[in-house]
């Protein structure tokens, strides 16, 4: 007869940078239940908007979390915008929407790297996020920030670029494409890493859909679903389609991220060449007064903004879902049957971000 | 002409429809999105937000705070962290959660920060 008993995870683990406890039930090895604890860090950001000006909030919002902090900017940006009836120059929209995928690139490149840390290769991990500090150059060059760099703001954005910096991005772009192409064939195909991720944490289609997943989590698991295709800022100009897997196991997953990164490169290419030229800002004039759903597509999946207006310059609700939050209970579901040496790698394949969780 | 494209469709229920409305969301296929809660002058107004193929439907409904909701999670079996979220913000009883945390999903030294009696939250409007 098997042996029941409850291992503490985290919240301080080394797979874990940020905290959360998962008490796991085990029989023997094998994980049978996974419960969850968060709000160690709950900072009640969603509660400052009752006392920040609207417009001051779009910092508040970027420091939701630093890895996809323009995107929370953004979607921020983008809610009080269609409030107040704010037509974004399409310069900005571009803009907008190259730092973006700027964004994706270097959080899934963040991602292969701990994933690296995770299965213990650390030259791996050292040579993902040497690729990373090439992004994070651009976002200097181009805003002056490496991680926050406050660059969106209502009614547009601060900062232009001009034809040369653009030529230098996308000459960047294909290095680090050409330098991924090396270490994607270590994902795909080393022995070691693959028994570490094939067939490990398998979502099936059908879960991920009963339990509500997003992001590559889910498009992993054979769910074409992306937000971007929503057509909102520069994405209704771009031709792309959801990067989808079927295995949904810890594998797909990873394919399912590194592929983005392809795909992000080829929308920033894109951008290059429809980019029109013009303003980058509006001038706001009032306040918003009325509510709307904002959605887009952030590393992790789907975010959602919800605001509020009453009319004044403190808004009344200002509400983020998170993809992590969204993504917890299929993390847990997946927890679910797996060997207790899988749990590192499966909770790290979820990407979570446990600071965009405790907003 | 607005800035994006993004529909925002909704449907005004009471209470009492509530599990009938999710059901039937459940039924069309529909993915929850969110659920969500914001304090009003004297009520309540939760949105539960559904998704099928980018069609974004959100439903409505305002409480008063002595009004109990019954939890949707047998229904989506997500709902339950919403549903555990909301009632530890606002202070909003929600009956047979799937997975309740009986007020300790977070660990806040403010109880139930969006709730009625938040005068005590720092800062100034």
């Amino acid at each position: 007869m098997s042996r029941r008993s409850i291992i503490p995870f985290g919240p301080q683990h080394p797979v874990l940078p940020e905290p959360i406890h998962l008490d796991l039930v085990l029989e023997d090895e094998k994980v049978v239940e996974a419960i969850p604890s968060i709000g160690y860090v709950h900072r009640g950001l969603e509660k400052l908007v009752e006392k920040k000006d609207f417009q001051q909030y779009v910092y508040v919002a970027e420091r939701i979390c630093g890895i996809c902090s323009f995107m929370h900017g953004m979607g921020y940006c983008q809610a009080v915008e269609n409030v107040m009836g704010i037509k974004v120059p399409e310069r900005a929209e571009f803009l907008r929407t190259m730092w973006a995928e700027l964004s994706r690139i270097h959080s899934h490149l963040l991602w292969l790297g701990l994933l690296a840390d995770g299965f213990g290769f650390e030259s791996l991990f050292m040579q993902c996020w040497r690729l990373r500090e090439k992004i994070l150059d651009i976002f200097e060059m181009t805003t002056g920030g490496r991680i926050i760099f406050s660059v969106c703001k209502i009614g547009g954005v601060r900062k232009d670029i001009d034809s040369d910096m653009m030529k230098l991005i996308l000459k960047t772009l294909k290095d680090v494409t050409g330098e991924l192409k090396k270490i994607e064939v270590i994902f795909f195909n080393d022995y070691t890493v693959r028994h570490r991720l094939v067939g490990v944490g398998v979502l099936t289609k059908q879960q991920a859909s009963e339990l509500c997943a997003v992001g590559p989590m889910m498009r992993a698991s054979g769910l074409a679903y992306d937000t971007r295709k929503l057509n909102y800022a520069a994405y209704k100009h771009l031709d792309f389609e959801p990067i989808v897997h079927n295995d949904g196991d810890c594998y797909a997953r990873c394919i399912v991220r590194v592929n983005e990164i392809y795909q992000s490169i080829d929308l920033i290419n894109q951008l290059a060449t429809k980019m029109p030229e013009g303003e980058i800002d509006v001038k706001v004039i009032g306040n918003p007064k009325g509510e709307y759903f904002s959605r887009l597509e952030q590393p992790r999946g789907e975010v959602v903004y919800y605001i509020k207006g009453n009319g004044t310059k403190f808004l009344d609700r200002m509400r983020v879902r998170t993809p992590t939050f969204a993504n917890i209970p299929a993390m847990l579901k997946t927890l679910q049957g797996c060997d207790l040496a899988d749990v590192p790698m499966l909770i790290l394949t979820v990407d979570p971000s446990i600071s965009c969780t405790e907003r | 002409m607005i800035y994006m494209e993004q529909q925002n469709k909704r449907i005004d229920i009471e209470v009492q429809e509530l599990l009938n409305q999710v059901a039937h969301m459940k039924e069309e296929g529909f993915r929850l999105v969110q659920i969500s809660c914001t304090r009003l002058l004297d009520v309540f107004e939760l949105y539960y937000s559904f998704d099928k193929e980018y069609d974004f439907i959100n439903i409505r409904l305002n409480i008063t705070s002595d009004v109990e909701l019954p939890s949707i999670s047998f229904i989506y079996q997500p709902a339950f962290l919403y549903e555990n979220e909301i009632h530890e913000l606002f202070g909003i009883v929600i009956n047979n959660i799937s997975i309740d945390y009986n007020g300790k999903l977070y660990k806040m030294s403010v109880k139930t920060p969006f709730g009625p009696n938040d005068s005590d939250i720092g800062g100034t409007k």
